[in-house]
């Protein structure tokens, strides 16, 4: 096996193994939490502090009756949980976690794919996560399903074009759509919440709605829609949904880290002191950390908000979100041709 | 191993082409035009331009057929039903189309064959940087024309999907 390959393989897996614990970890959290928010304790049974919650979960989720609706389209009923986590598993592909390092006599770049198109890589293969939603409702033969299915095309399509406008601002400055590109530029600089405020504004309300989060959760509310598209999804079905929303919600936060908050790096650490693997780790342990802060605001937010009316939710995306979107973008390309970025 | 990942690309890229204008269910159709696109999405990478690729499934895959599926749900598009009867003007008017459609087309190639290379697509024409300089300088005013010809097309559209005023409903019956 070529040195490229394995540098190529310990990435990926590198990645896959942090995604692969962010469901667990984020059902656990996700219950203590605002368990402590609201004064109450959560589930502290299972283990220290309640931490093999998420093991029981998974225990159950496994054993569970796999039901299969009357009516129900077989071929994409079975297909719409296995694309929910396409998208997931795939976007931190172009995800920077550190410089380029030599590790044994090799130099590699801490990016999966090193490519121009890196960005555009990300949000196309984002956009095809609306499939499973789509899908999952109309397979299911349920009114409550489709209608959430409906609502959740109408809402990404939506929220897509306000979230892609801001991400366009935020590579403007750094004049490459290649996101390790992006995180040099914030280390000669200021990180870009502060020179963008108004587009990191956005880019938060658009990813809260793209991964279809409270108060944005209109493709599944409970309290009109049973559960929405998943209604009929059970066992580990019903998990993949699940997990491809806590895996979603982490590559987008981990991208928000890179636009806007300098991604792998930190201010005053530097670095070119350090051996390559341990740059590597280093880089992956902070944008982690940085990711887990994001995951952390998402509860945070979700037991702060009560839920969005669709009309307001849509009112919200194009007469409001868009507009500031294209003020920003205006504003970013100003600002660079006058040099002032 | 290129030749081995075009004849792959090409034909998923044409027996799901088939399987879009073949199926009775309007979503399995959707569903097979989206595996199209991104079969053709491989081929414009084997083309050497990734940036293509990308933004094809952006835009197509992504948001395009998105629309088409979210369009076909919400009118509840059912199975469609063979047609009424067979041996209509209408059959005998797309088989000679159809015909002529191939004829043409096998003309094209058969005369393109074995002449000059094409000529190679440079990192002008395929590198992201390229192409937006390209789109931006040359061809800045058939760029600007495309966008104001879409622009028509969603006004046009906005107006024919309007309320009707008073008046128009009194003349409508």
């Amino acid at each position: 096996m070529s040195p490229q390959t394995l540098a190529m393989l310990a990435k990926v897996g590198l990645w896959v193994f942090f995604l692969l614990q962010v469901a667990p970890v984020m059902l656990w959290l996700e219950r203590r939490a605002p368990a402590f928010m609201q004064d109450r304790l959560g589930p502290n049974r299972v283990g220290p502090l309640g931490l093999l919650q998420g093991i029981a979960d998974a225990v159950k989720f496994i054993f569970k009756e796999d039901v299969n609706p009357s009516g129900a389209d077989r071929g994409l009923y079975l297909l719409a949980p296995m694309l929910a986590l396409v998208p997931a598993m795939t976007t931190f592909l172009v995800l920077p976690f550190g410089p380029t390092v030599e590790i044994g006599g090799h130099r590699t770049s801490l990016v999966v794919i090193d490519s121009d198109a890196g960005i555009l890589l990300f949000l196309s293969l984002a956009s095809l996560g609306v499939y499973s939603l789509v899908l999952a409702g109309w397979a299911s033969n349920n009114k409550w399903s489709l209608l959430g299915s409906i609502r959740a095309s109408a809402q990404m399509i939506s929220y897509e074009l306000a979230l892609t406008t801001t991400v366009v601002c935020a590579l403007i400055p750094a004049g490459s759509m290649n996101l390790t590109d992006v995180v040099d530029y914030q280390r000669e600089g200021l990180w870009q919440f502060v020179t963008q405020p108004l587009g990191f504004l956005v880019f938060l309300v658009a990813a809260f709605a793209e991964t279809n989060r409270l108060p944005f959760d209109l493709p599944e509310a409970e309290s009109e829609l049973v559960a929405g598209y998943h209604t009929e999804y059970g066992s580990m079905r019903f998990a993949m949904f699940f997990m491809g929303e806590y895996m979603s919600m982490t590559t987008l936060s981990a991208l928000g880290m890179t636009l806007y908050f300098g991604g792998w790096s930190l201010p005053w650490l530097d670095f070119s002191q350090f051996t390559g693997l341990v740059q590597a780790l280093l880089g992956f342990t902070i944008l982690v950390l940085k990711v887990g802060l994001a995951l952390f605001f998402f509860i945070w937010v979700r037991w702060t908000f009560p839920r969005f009316r669709y009309d307001q939710l849509m009112r919200l995306g194009w007469k409001v979100l868009l507009p500031l979107a294209v003020l920003q973008l205006v504003v970013t390309a100003a600002m660079t041709v006058g040099g002032l970025l | 191993m290129e030749l081995a990942a075009f004849a792959f690309f090409a034909l998923l890229a044409l027996g799901s082409a088939i399987v879009v204008v073949g199926h009775r269910n309007p979503v399995y159709s959707t569903m097979s035009l989206v595996v199209a696109l991104l079969a053709t999405a491989g081929l414009f990478v084997l083309l050497g331009s990734p940036f293509l690729a990308v933004l094809q499934v952006l835009l197509y895959t992504g948001a395009i057929v998105v629309l088409f599926l979210f369009v076909i749900m919400l009118l509840n598009v059912g199975r469609e039903r063979p047609a009424a009867g067979r041996g209509t003007m209408q059959t005998w008017v797309a088989g000679v189309g159809a015909l002529v459609f191939f004829g043409a087309m096998a003309r094209l190639i058969w005369e393109s064959y074995g002449e000059a290379e094409a000529p190679r697509l440079t990192e002008e024409f395929v590198a992201t940087r390229g192409l937006a300089e390209l789109l931006f300088t040359t061809y800045l005013l058939p760029f600007e024309i495309i966008g104001l010809l879409l622009l028509v097309a969603v006004v046009a559209a906005s107006w024919v999907a309007r309320r009707p005023t008073p008046d128009e409903e009194e003349e409508a019956p």
